[in-house]
């Protein structure tokens, strides 16, 4: 009875192992590209996209199959002749902001780059106006 | 009143730390929806994943709006949908397939042990069209038109309760 509920624990164990596919990585998941100068730029670009599949991991750190499709993708576009920014465009086309790490300005992401400038702003009125009061009191006193 | 405002930052602190917390207990969306909805599907043509049926065109998304399957043979909720493709099938869907990373012979196996509700299934072994249409896993479902625009995405198996929606959307797509 416990062997038999061991076994079935142990099977369970088993099943993300056999949600895997058995097929080879593709051409240039695991394959650096033979000009440094190329591969530098895909490394780049690689460090900076989200891997869909393990949303937490970057591409060029996961090695999940389809981060490994998504680095083929990025290499070989890169190859002909594509630019880090235009591959970076394709993938917000189809998953969104999301798939980038790299932080961009738009209709919701604009208070996250423009709250710091105005608590700057503030703190430095606010200093201003402090050292001001100080030194006019200063004055008196003299 | 001065004192009061004394009290602004903890509250502010307190009011985050509540959030956080809050945020901790609220399920997390782990899907990633695709942005391709209303946009046309991308051109393509796979090879046949088994020698059974033809492979799959961006060409063969015409006449009428049919559903784009994007599955594999090692996927598990795959097993657990394909009885509803087939009830899908059985209303006169048509159900073209595409296998991801897969390999002719456990795709033929597959549709031997769990039945073959499609008329056409194209293999993409390096997930090539799959990351074209923004799908971020298996199973996804979409719905295309006649034009070949892209019009609905299903992700994840397909229940009974999605039956309806899908003929719903199919419907509209029409």
């Amino acid at each position: 009875m416990i062997r038999a509920a061991v076994a079935a624990l142990l099977a369970l164990l088993a099943l993300p192992l056999t949600a895997q596919d058995s097929m080879p990585p593709a051409p240039y998941a695991y394959t650096q590209l033979d000009d440094p100068r190329l591969e530098a730029q895909a490394s780049a670009l690689m460090h900076t996209l989200r891997c869909i599949k393990c949303q937490s991991q970057s591409i060029a750190d996961s090695d999940a199959p389809m981060a490994g499709d998504m680095r083929h993708q990025v290499r070989a576009r890169i190859l002909a002749g594509e630019s880090p920014d235009q591959i970076r465009r394709w993938l917000i086309a189809r998953y969104g902001d999301y798939v980038s790490y790299e932080p961009a300005v738009s209709a919701t992401t604009w208070p996250l780059f423009a709250v710091p400038v105005l608590v700057i702003l503030l703190a430095l009125g606010i200093l201003l106006r402090r050292l001001g009061k100080r030194r006019a009191g200063a004055g008196d006193a003299a | 009143m001065r004192s009061l405002w004394l009290w602004v930052p903890l509250a502010l602190f307190a009011f985050f730390a509540g959030l956080a917390g809050f945020m901790l207990t609220q399920d997390k969306d782990q899907f990633v929806a695709s942005t391709m909805i209303g946009q046309p599907l991308p051109a393509f043509a796979l090879q046949p994943a088994y020698e059974g049926l033809p492979g799959a065109a961006k060409s063969d998304f015409s006449g009428k709006p049919k559903l784009l399957n994007i599955w594999a043979s090692w996927c598990l909720p795959c097993i657990a949908e394909a009885p509803q493709l087939e009830a899908l099938q059985a209303q006169g869907v048509e159900i073209i397939g595409i296998a991801i990373r897969d390999r002719p012979a456990d795709v033929a196996g597959f549709l031997a042990r769990h039945g073959n509700p499609y008329t056409r299934i194209g293999s993409d072994p390096i997930s090539e069209v799959q990351l074209a249409i923004g799908s971020s896993g298996v199973p996804e479902t979409f719905v295309i038109d006649a034009a070949g625009t892209i019009r609905y995405q299903h992700i994840g198996d397909i229940r009974e309760s999605d039956v309806p929606v899908l003929l719903a959307e199919l419907e509209k797509a029409r």
